[in-house]
């Protein structure tokens, strides 16, 4: 039984040390910041989760366990928010993506941000109305 | 020797987040990376824990987890508005 476990925490745990790594590849490598969020979030997704769980395999059904689940829970929750408030916040601050999709151009990406302006104008307009 | 080998890929890969936090071209860059850096940071500690034999540094990872998600939603709103104090719901852009 002891060795079906650790054969299953060495499973979670180079899993999850080699997915980190990729992360971290990915985070030095990739060509932009909303892609280098890639890499950010395998890290902190399936990196963490493997790891984890092999840790939990080694610590069996105690209270170590109960807070690895709770690291995980809150790591799960926590990350997608900021990733998404850190996306948000990007938008917001006119930090343009610079990768093209198949040669289209995305309607945020012009160079001096003729798109972008009049959308926030129209939207503030269409709510100062309503109100 | 389990412990050990997800120390040595926890911290190299926190060094390649070190790196694009030293040279990411906008501020966004760094806080993504320092926000990678935490995570990572949790899950050393939870190893370094099994790996000395102390679980009790469980305690310790699972408030750097919460204090690591605070200090990045306040590093994003002040980046964003130059003011912590900012209420989101007056202004038609909208809180974080």
């Amino acid at each position: 039984m002891t060795i079906v476990l650790d054969v299953l925490s060495w499973i979670g745990i180079v899993g999850g040390g080699i997915l980190c790594l990729i992360g971290g590849l990915g985070l030095v490598r990739l060509p932009d910041m909303y892609t280098r969020m890639h890499g950010a979030g395998i890290i902190d997704t399936l990196g963490i989760g493997l790891i984890l769980v092999g840790l939990m395999f080694q610590a069996g059904l105690t209270l170590i366990t109960a807070k690895l689940v709770l690291i995980l829970v809150f790591v799960f929750f926590t990350s997608p928010t900021a990733t998404h408030a850190l996306a948000r916040a990007a938008l917001n601050g006119g930090h343009a993506p610079e990768v093209e999709d198949d040669g289209i151009r995305l309607p945020i990406d012009s160079p001096d941000q003729e798109n972008m302006t009049p959308q926030v104008n129209v939207s503030r307009e269409t709510d100062s109305s309503k109100t | 020797m389990m412990f050990a080998v997800a120390a040595i890929a926890v911290l190299v890969t926190m060094a390649l987040a070190l790196i694009r936090a030293l040279k990411g071209p906008s501020v966004y860059d760094r806080i993504l990376a320092v926000n990678s850096f935490g995570t990572l940071t949790v899950i050393l500690i939870s190893v370094h824990g099994f790996l000395a034999g102390r679980p009790e540094f469980l305690d310790l990872a699972l408030v750097y987890a919460l204090i690591n998600f605070i200090g990045t939603i306040a590093v994003t709103k002040f980046v964003t508005f130059s003011d912590m104090g900012h209420g989101g719901g007056q202004e038609e852009r909208g809180d974080i």
